[in-house]
């Protein structure tokens, strides 16, 4: 008798403990939130101090907090080779390496959301294809009227073509279904990487470029780089903020989302557009880099829940952290490096396949 | 509350489908206040005519007035006040817990960024134990039976508080006690205040305890319509269905309650 009321007692102020969390509402969202940008800050000034010259911290805050506040006088004393190694070469490759990521696991929320589908991102639509294809383009023929935004151009112009026609696809007179989403995605991704085979077996001296662009690399990123995903990020988190909700009762089916007041069409139509339009960017910037979109959503959805108010940013945040971190690794601590895209497939995919098969275990 | 205010209007309403024409001109007046109970075979456009109601599809000809207005004047999320949907299947593929779908339905009743308020939390808490879920309200969704998910979603419907409920087939996958438990609930709203319920039955005795009036579908209109009393009969049925019964008044179901002959 005495340890199975004594079990129950602790059971019972668990479960206080437990309700006493859950009426603090949204806070522990908040601390997850607080917790990864403090972790972001950290990681970004650790991956700035890492590199082949290796720098020490105090320098490195020194020199960012001169560039924020433009204080020159604030870093009179420290080596100026230092400087433009922080501020010219690993500052525009970490933001750059940060906001991708944080933009492709935007993506895959929202498309993770659209499709009620927990394994979808930005490829399940060919919208990565699409933006490859129009990339590949651009560099085969050596387009540079637009100087740097030649490739993001056509690698937006790509996505969207790719968009329009998978939408136009599976639209049927029942409007838009996941089912018919997903196929006529994984149709047209297999004819645009044909078709970049194509571009690469007639690209002759170009092959390289477009074989190892396709393999992703945040090497020699510019801040102007910096600004055109910064952009994109931003405004797509706004877009997406304003929409958290309908996303949450989109969940529910189209029917019964409808039936609470959210205009379906239009807001499938609106996030499609914007998602397609921040995974063209980083496309066009990093080239092709895998896992992010879908990992991200996955592994923060255990830990926030579904609610897309909280999974956004957050996901947003950890995937920053994530492809950061990978992008340090291969910059400065593995020997040689390895290009990004090919990283995050080689430790991202057998790490999902251990999370798929845990949750087919039913462990969770 | 006798004189009883007009709530739909339909006129004329077609609607094809590549294949065949649901609707063929379809015209129908229902009041406020009555639980309303749409029977009829497979494929009649029971559903679709749910559809139009709540304006998820829009008929090719003909006109809808809710309220005395054309049901294209409202936004959705006036309608979402107005009316909500209880549907057969409901199937969700994302962690949510009950709490959170359950509150989900006053979200229409929230601005896009408010958090819900204590009175908000108060509402789910009595509906969950109306519901008989309250013990699921921190499970997820994704782990329940079929059964209880099916309460979460009525749940749902009933935080959403509106004058107007529609139940398509919303009881078919209850046991019976939760069934009859659920049935009993929505006929107490109707009858206290004043709610409109408007059902579709497979099973035509259990609509016949709870409906005020029936509605028999056929062919793209409403074949037979009056209360309940009045319009079940053994020539209904073979109308209708072509199926031969008896009718006989039960005062057990206090309803007509129909025997198949086999």
């Amino acid at each position: 008798m005495e340890p199975s009321s004594a079990t129950k007692v602790t059971n019972v102020r668990a479960r206080d403990r437990r309700k006493s969390i859950v009426s603090l509402g949204v806070h522990p969202a908040v601390g997850t939130m607080v917790g990864l940008l403090l972790l972001l800050a950290a990681a970004v000034v650790a991956a700035t101090s890492l590199g082949y010259i290796r720098l020490p911290f105090p320098a490195v805050l020194q020199i960012m907090a001169a560039r924020l506040f433009d204080q020159p006088a604030w870093i009179a004393q420290i080596d100026p080779v230092w400087i433009v190694v922080v501020t010219e070469v690993r500052l525009p490759r970490i933001l750059t390496s940060a906001l991708v990521g944080g933009g492709l696991a935007l993506a895959g929320v929202v498309f993770q959301g659209i499709l009620l589908n927990p394994l979808a991102d930005p490829y399940t639509l060919g919208v990565s294809a699409g933006a490859a294809f129009g990339a590949s383009i651009a560099l085969l023929l050596n387009i540079g009227m637009l100087g740097i935004y030649s490739v993001p151009l056509f690698a937006f112009v790509g996505a969207a073509g790719t968009l329009l026609l998978v939408v136009f696809l599976a639209s049927g007179s029942g409007g838009l279904s996941s089912t018919n989403l997903v196929l006529s995605g994984i149709i047209v991704a297999a004819i645009l990487s044909a078709g970049i085979s194509f571009l690469k077996y007639v690209a002759d001296e170009q092959v390289g470029v477009i074989i190892f662009w396709l393999m992703g690399s945040f090497a020699s990123r510019t801040w102007s780089d910096v600004a055109l995903v910064g952009t994109a990020v931003a405004g797509s988190l706004a877009v997406f903020m304003v929409y958290a909700r309908d996303l949450n009762l989109m969940a529910l089916g189209e029917r019964s989302a409808a039936s609470l007041g959210v205009d379906f069409q239009r807001v499938t139509l609106v996030l499609l557009i914007i998602a397609s339009l921040v995974s063209a960017v980083c496309v066009a910037v990093a080239g092709i880099i895998g896992f992010v979109g879908l990992l991200v959503p996955h592994m923060m959805r255990m830990l926030t829940g579904p609610d897309n108010r909280r999974l956004l940013p957050v996901s947003m945040l950890a995937g920053a952290i994530l492809l950061l971190g990978a992008d340090t690794l291969t910059r400065a601590v593995l020997p040689q490096e390895i290009p990004i895209g090919v990283l995050t497939a080689l430790v991202g995919g057998p790490f999902f396949c251990y999370v798929f098969r845990r949750r087919q275990l039913g462990k969770n | 509350m006798n004189d009883a205010v007009e709530l739909f209007r339909m006129t004329d309403l077609t609607l094809r489908y590549p294949d065949r024409d649901v609707l063929r001109g379809l015209s129908l007046t229902l009041t406020g206040g009555r639980f309303y109970g749409l029977l009829g075979p497979n494929g009649c456009g029971k559903t679709t005519l749910l559809d139009l109601l709540m304006r998820l599809r829009r008929p090719e000809g003909g006109q809808i007035l809710f309220r005395g207005r054309t049901l294209t004047a409202y936004t959705r999320p006036d309608l979402a006040r107005a009316m909500a949907l209880v549907p057969q299947n409901f199937y969700i593929n994302f962690p949510f817990t009950v709490r959170q779908v359950v509150m989900m339905g006053r979200y229409p009743h929230l601005s896009r960024f408010a958090p819900p308020g204590p009175d908000d939390q108060a509402r789910v808490d009595a509906v969950l134990e109306t519901a008989d879920i309250t013990a699921l309200a921190d499970k997820q969704v994704t782990a329940l039976s079929g059964g209880e998910r099916q309460r979460v979603i009525i749940a749902r419907a009933l935080v959403q508080d509106t004058d107007v409920v529609m139940l398509d087939e919303a009881t078919s996958n209850l046991d019976i006690r939760h069934a009859l438990q659920l049935l009993n609930l929505f006929r107490d709203q109707v009858d206290g205040q004043q709610r409109t319920v408007i059902a579709v039955f497979q099973d035509i005795n259990l609509a016949a305890m709870y409906c005020d009036d029936l509605l028999f579908m056929k062919d793209g209109q409403v074949a037979v319509h009056g209360e309940t009393e009045a319009v079940l009969n053994p020539g209904t049925l073979s109308d209708i269905y072509g199926v031969s019964a008896q009718v006989a008044y039960r005062k057990e179901a206090q309803a007509p309650q129909v025997v198949y002959r086999r």
